[in-house]
């Protein structure tokens, strides 16, 4: 029993150290998470730990949280992965807690007033700045670019849930129709190799 | 009623959270301005404190607006519910060692979601622009100024490929100097 928690304790203080290294989701954690849970601990080898990312970008939710959630649970089953998920997220939800109450309590100060006028532009150019690289990523060829190109207008029209699971619908019946009529399928990049945007990794 | 409505929209967005916190963004506006939790202007704050936090940028803005709607009790709740569907998803891909990346099905609707994910995120530049008044170009100084300050963050974000919390940070002093 004691042994258990000693377990548990390490798997929430080892995502827990490499939790504020995070900024904007989580890719820059992956060499981190090698560094510890393969080289240090050996908790396991590196080709389950690609897997792992392989696989936490494919479940909705930061590639982060969902990874050291995944990792938690290889080594510790159900409450490792609980371990593992308050331990990388405890660290970040405090801070952006401490950021937040000071913010109300200071948001009525002329000079913050006047830093978020420029910092809201500012964050309209970062979302823009978001959409090309996800655009790099996602528009690989006249298909993409025309469920990109529709998606704008029908989000005036429709609730986000709907439009994600119609842009999903869309691409199995576009990729299994191409497939009965002969046409190959270009398979997109393995996202493991190509380091630039991960799905899911923020920016 | 409040802590039920947070809960209910970032449980629900949780599943729904592909392609990073900015295209989150639809989902919590539609939020905000449904249950009228914030003006637009706070909410593109929040979004701003969210992106300079470390963390993932969905789950920051769900614990800041659940702070600010309902206090603590609204910001453990919201990242609870946040982080919940990744908890159950990863159980029961792990579980099962479900190989989804393998799985041409899976492969099929990422071909579909990745552009739609997208449309979301150009869908949220639009509305936080409308939002934030950058489309009112009125020849006043204020507007001008934005206008350039928008230009500038564009050009340091995608030329000189800075981070951008680099890019918050400088464009907060540039608002202290030109507008207090």
């Amino acid at each position: 029993m004691k042994e258990r928690w000693k377990a548990l304790i390490e798997i929430f203080w080892t995502f827990f150290k490499i939790s504020p290294v995070t900024f904007g989701g989580g890719f820059a954690m992956v060499p981190l998470i090698v560094r510890e849970i393969v080289e240090k601990r050996k908790w396991l080898d590196s080709e389950e730990v690609a897997d792992v990312f392989a696989l936490s970008q494919s479940i909705p939710g930061s590639v982060a949280i969902n990874s050291a959630t995944f990792i938690g649970y290889r080594i510790g089953g159900v409450k490792g992965a609980l371990a593992a998920m308050i331990g990388v997220s405890l660290p970040t939800f405090l801070i952006v807690l401490a950021l937040g109450v000071s913010y109300l309590f200071i948001h009525d100060h002329p000079k913050l007033e006047a830093a978020f006028v420029s910092i809201r532009i500012s964050i309209v150019a970062i979302i823009i700045y978001a959409a090309i690289k996800i655009a790099k990523t996602a528009i690989v060829d006249k298909t993409t670019f025309f469920i990109t190109l529709a998606g704008v207008p029908v989000l005036f029209f429709v609730h986000p849930t709907t439009a994600i699971l119609l842009g999903a619908l869309t691409g199995v019946v576009v990729v299994f129709s191409k497939k009965k009529m002969g046409y190959k399928h270009k398979k997109s990049k393995d996202p493991a190799k190509n380091p630039d945007y991960f799905m899911g990794a923020g920016i | 009623m409040e802590l039920w409505e947070l809960f209910h929209t970032f449980f629900h967005m949780g599943f729904f959270s592909f392609g990073g916190g900015y295209a989150m963004m639809p989902f919590i506006e539609a939020a905000v301005t449904k249950y009228g939790w914030m003006s637009p202007e706070q909410l593109t704050n929040m979004i701003a404190i969210a992106g300079m936090s470390p963390g993932p940028i969905a789950a920051n803005s769900a614990i800041l607006i659940g702070y600010s709607t309902a206090g603590i009790s609204g910001a453990i709740l919201s990242a609870f519910a946040i982080l919940l569907p990744s908890l159950i998803l990863v159980l029961i891909a792990a579980a099962f060692f479900v190989k989804m990346h393998h799985n041409p099905l899976v492969e099929a609707m990422f071909y579909g979601l990745k552009p739609l994910v997208t449309s979301l995120i150009i869908f949220a530049a639009i509305s936080f622009a409308e939002a934030n008044h950058l489309v009112s170009l009125n020849g006043s100084f204020r507007s001008i100024s934005l206008w350039i300050i928008f230009a500038l963050s564009l050009f340091a974000l995608l030329k000189l490929r800075w981070n951008p919390i680099y890019v918050i940070a400088l464009s907060g002093l540039i608002g202290i100097t030109l507008y207090s």
